[in-house]
Order: C-alpha cells, then sequence, then structure tokens
C-alpha cells in the first residue's frame, strides 16, 4: 500500500478515536482503558509475522518471546476487562447510568 | 502455506479493525460495555486467525506454543487477580505489549532498508521501551513496592535531556545505517527514559501516567503497522493511541492539572514531594460507640469511601450502615470522588463488585454543596480525595485537584488504619482540626463495631 493510502487511514483512525472517547463518564475510565489496552495487544498479529519469517534460532527466540508478551497483553487485557464489566452490570437491571 | 489471497486478507483485517472501533464505542455506556469489550475479544480472534490463513509462516508450532504460553499465564492472573490490584495489572499489561512492540521492531530491522520504514522502527523501539520500563516502574509504585512518593535526584532532569538527546542521536543513526548494535542502544536508551519519566511521578499521579503510556503503546503498536504494512496494526494501535490521549487529558481535568505539569512537576523543586515524618500533632481520637452515638442522633450522614475502605473488603458493611441509619430516618449517601481508588473511576468498580446500590453514590460536584447540611462526614478508609491542602497549599503534589469537600460538615469521622499518610504521601491538616475525630482500625472491623453500637442505640 502506497503512503498516502496509510496516512489516510491513519488520519481517519485518529479521527475515530478522538470522538468515540470524548464522551464518556469518569465512571466507566477504568474499564475504557483496559478495553483499549487489550486492542493494542493485536500486535500479537506482528509479533507472529517476524516469528515466522525467523530462520535464525536466535531471532526466533526473541520472537517468540515477542509473541508471549503479546498474548499476555491481548488474553489478560481482554479477560481482566470483561470481569469489571461484568460487575458493573450485575446490579444495574437495565437501568441506564446517571 | 498461504490459503487467503491479498484481498480477502485485506478484507478480514479491515472487519476485525471494524470490530475495535464497535468495542471501543461499546465502552462508552455501562449498558453496552460488556458486549462491547467481547466484540473487540472477537476482532483479536479473526485479526489472529487472518495472520495464520494468509502470511507464509514457518515455525507454526512454536509459535502456537509461545500463544499457549502466553495465555497460560495472563487468562489465570486476570480472572484471580483482586479488584483492588487491577491497575498494577493493567499497568503490567500494557507494559508487556509496548515491550512486544519494540522486540518486532527489533527483528525487523535487518529485513529492509527503506529510510522511512527504519524512521517507524527507531520510533517503536523507543516508544515501546518507554512504556516497558514505564510500566514496570508503574507496577512497582501501585503494588507498593517501592515509594509512592515523587523520585527526583539532583540532576534528574539533565539526566532525562542526556538521555532523551542521545536516543534522538541513536534513532537518527539507526535510520541512516540500520544497525543492529545501534538499535540495540536505541532500546536501551528507551528503557531509560521510561524509567526517568515515571520515577517523579507521585502516587496520586500515577494513574494518569498508565493512562499515557497506554496511548504511547497504541503509537508504538501504530508505527509496527507501518512497519509490516499491516493496516490492521496500523488502525488498532492508532485509535488507542488516539483515544488514550483523549482519556490522559479526560482524567487530568478532573484532577484540575495538567499533563506537563503531572510529568515534570516535581522537577521544578520546592514541592513538598510528601513528607515521610509523621506529625506528632495532638489528635482526638475516640470509640466506635462515640461515634455511633454521633452518627445514630444526626438528621444528614455523608460517607465518603476510599481505597482503605476496598481493601479491608469493608463495602458490604458500609452498606448495611448505611440502610441501619436510614432506618433511623437519617439521610445518607455516599460520596465518590472521581479518582478515589487507584484510577479514575476504580471506586465505582470498588462498589460495584460489592453491590452498593447505585442510587446512593453521589458524584462529587453533586454531593460537594450538600457538605454543609451534613451533621456527620463519614471518611472510610479515604484521604487524599477530602485533603484541603489540595486547595490552600500552592507547594502540595495534590495542590488544584478537586476535592471532597467534608470540612464544610459540621462533624467528621475519619476511619483510619494509623496516622500513615495516604497515597500521595502528604499529611491532612483536617485530621487535627477541632471538629474531626479518628477511628483507629481496620475499616471493616470499625464499621462493623460502629453498626454493632447504632443497632444498640
Amino acid at each position: 500500500m502506497d503512503g498516502i493510502s496509510l496516512l489516510t487511514i491513519t488520519v481517519l483512525a485518529v479521527f475515530v478515536g478522538f470522538e468515540v472517547v470524548s464522551k464518556v463518564s469518569s465512571t466507566l475510565h477504568t474499564p475504557l482503558m483496559s478495553g483499549a489496552n487489550a486492542i493494542h495487544g493485536i500486535i500479537l498479529v506482528g509479533a507472529i509475522i517476524v516469528a515466522g519469517q525467523a530462520a535464525d534460532p536466535w531471532v526466533l527466540a526473541v520472537a517468540l518471546l515477542a509473541v508471549v508478551l503479546a498474548t499476555a497483553n491481548l488474553v489478560g487485557g481482554f479477560v481482566v476487562t470483561d470481569r469489571m464489566l461484568e460487575m458493573f452490570g450485575g446490579r444495574r437491571d437495565g437501568k441506564g447510568p446517571r | 502455506m498461504s490459503i487467503l489471497d491479498p484481498t480477502w486478507t485485506g478484507l478480514l483485517y479491515l472487519v476485525a479493525a471494524v470490530l475495535f472501533i464497535l468495542a471501543l464505542m461499546g465502552l462508552n455506556s455501562p449498558r453496552t460495555a460488556r458486549r462491547g469489550n467481547l466484540v473487540g475479544a472477537a476482532g483479536a480472534v479473526l485479526g489472529v486467525a487472518t495472520v495464520f490463513l494468509s502470511a507464509r509462516l514457518e515455525n507454526i508450532p512454536w509459535i502456537l506454543g509461545a500463544i499457549a504460553v502466553g495465555s497460560a499465564v495472563a487468562a489465570p492472573v486476570a480472572r484471580r487477580v483482586k479488584m483492588t490490584q487491577m491497575p498494577q495489572l493493567v499497568a503490567a499489561f500494557n507494559g508487556v505489549g509496548g515491550g512486544a512492540a519494540a522486540l518486532v521492531a527489533l527483528l525487523e530491522l535487518g529485513h529492509t532498508a527503506d529510510a522511512w520504514v527504519r524512521l517507524a522502527i527507531a520510533f517503536t523501539l523507543l516508544v515501546g521501551a518507554v512504556s516497558f520500563a514505564g510500566s514496570a516502574v508503574t507496577f512497582a509504585k501501585l503494588q507498593e513496592l517501592m515509594t509512592t512518593r515523587p523520585v527526583v535526584f539532583p540532576g534528574l532532569p539533565v539526566v532525562m535531556a542526556a538521555v532523551l538527546l542521545a536516543a534522538l542521536g541513536a534513532g537518527v543513526a539507526v535510520v541512516l545505517t540500520g544497525s543492529l548494535p545501534l538499535a540495540l542502544v536505541l532500546l536501551i536508551l528507551g528503557l531509560g527514559a521510561g524509567i526517568f519519566l515515571v520515577l517523579p511521578v507521585g502516587g496520586a499521579d500515577v494513574p494518569i501516567v498508565i493512562s499515557l503510556l497506554n496511548a504511547f503503546t497504541g503509537l508504538a503498536v501504530a508505527a509496527s503497522g507501518l512497519v509490516l504494512g499491516n493496516v490492521l496494526l496500523l488502525v488498532a494501535g492508532t485509535l488507542v493511541g488516539a483515544s488514550g490521549t483523549i482519556l490522559t487529558r479526560a482524567m487530568a481535568a478532573a484532577m484540575g492539572r495538567s499533563v506537563a505539569g503531572i510529568l515534570f512537576g516535581a522537577f521544578r523543586g520546592g514541592s513538598t514531594a510528601g513528607s515521610t515524618a509523621v506529625s506528632d500533632r495532638p489528635v482526638r481520637s475516640s470509640s466506635a460507640e462515640d461515634v455511633a452515638v454521633l452518627l445514630g442522633y444526626a438528621q444528614r450522614v455523608i460517607i465518603v469511601p476510599g481505597y482503605g475502605l476496598a481493601v479491608a473488603q469493608g463495602q458490604h458493611t458500609a452498606a448495611e450502615l448505611a440502610k441501619a441509619l436510614q432506618l433511623r430516618g437519617i439521610q445518607v449517601d455516599f460520596a465518590i470522588h472521581p479518582v478515589a481508588g487507584r484510577m479514575p473511576g476504580h471506586m465505582n468498580v470498588l462498589l460495584a463488585e460489592a453491590n452498593v446500590p447505585y442510587e446512593e453514590l453521589r458524584e462529587m460536584t453533586e454531593i460537594n454543596a450538600d457538605f454543609k447540611t451534613a451533621d456527620v462526614a463519614l471518611v472510610v478508609g479515604a484521604n487524599d480525595v477530602v485533603n484541603p491542602a489540595a486547595k490552600t497549599s500552592s507547594g502540595s503534589p495534590i495542590y488544584g485537584m478537586p476535592i471532597l469537600e467534608v470540612a464544610d460538615a459540621r462533624q467528621v469521622v475519619f476511619l483510619k488504619r494509623s496516622m500513615r499518610p495516604g497515597f500521595a504521601g502528604i499529611e491532612n491538616e483536617l485530621l487535627y482540626e477541632p471538629q474531626t475525630t479518628l477511628l483507629f482500625g481496620d475499616a471493616k472491623d470499625s464499621l462493623t463495631k460502629v453498626l454493632g453500637a447504632v443497632k444498640a442505640l
């Protein structure tokens, strides 16, 4: 993909990111932070690519370390966010936030 | 082996990116938040499945093994961690993500001769390393493995500037030469910068730094997307970078601080930076029975829950006490400071865990004016969020932070374990005021005793 297309995607993503988060109440700041944290764990895809290209054992070792770290970020992030949100949902009985 | 052609790969990555956007949108409201998070997880699974089906990969058994190890470590920890310790876990997960991004960039260096790609690699190395090391220090502060006070030593600004300049130089050299040893130097400088960035940040401001480092990791992941020509990483990383920046600014605004003030405030010197000495001025302490009398014959009571209450798992007892007082015809509210706990919104999570009725939780802005009409403000395990130093003492590390104005109440009762200062490491003048009474002990034990005494009135 050429540079301008990548730049276009990046700029649009910045606006989406700003837009999505700007109106969240402080009540949900902690789960939101944790959820965003989980999403950047998708670096796992990059770690898998470099591990899949590795020919040298040292390179493979470093790449596998990256895979382990990225997986921990991704899996742990989504699990801990889910636990937090489960508590928020449990007591509200369909009532919206104040 | 590649089953999918590039068109399908691109489409699937697009779907995964859209799922991430939907996930963040879902987190806007408590009603849709949990579903949103699951949608995000589905996006992640789709993204990972796509890379396995589309890229030519060697070492697949090794990779699957590494994924299994990462999951086996993270999932049980994430499931079992106490809600009180969740901020440090978020910091830890953020740090390992930043570390992974830096390692990916390091390994890609040998695969490119393009100066722009090398620039993205140098950026990822630096920012990923800052995020990793910074998160490690944040973790240590939250876990109280080290002091939560700002750590400043003479010459720190000079050291920091030198590290950043050296990193800039190393970065330029990496872009020009693509040298691996120089990349390692850049990585190490990044680790140093991360440590020096977070050391001077005081306990009360640590949550904001977690959010900032979260945004940094997002940016590092976005830059990795440029390096690998992977749109999913680019979009996901940019989303987190942008939303993390907004979130950081929103939190800083909620505390009445600027982000620069938080990061570099301690550099300016002259700050009290928290005293270690516990003052020996006299305080008025009292028994559970006396506190019960004070509460039982009030007309209006405002309970201010803090981290200490959550640590002692005293939420249920606090809720019961509120009920007992309400039965006596007393109006009772809980006043929640937006940064009570260890993260903005953390107290809401902790009280949600304890099933405290949502209707009784009042936000700071709506309850502050009510303290004047309150007979008793009962502060349970909170300290910094009620400290008038935030308003009166311009040298204080928490100066400018909006506080719950419990000093306006006719009587103030503190349930505290000891005279030890709170997370921000500063003394609370309120403890020495004539209208203040202290009841020492574990928050849950004290509440249980007070509850028993109220029932016996």
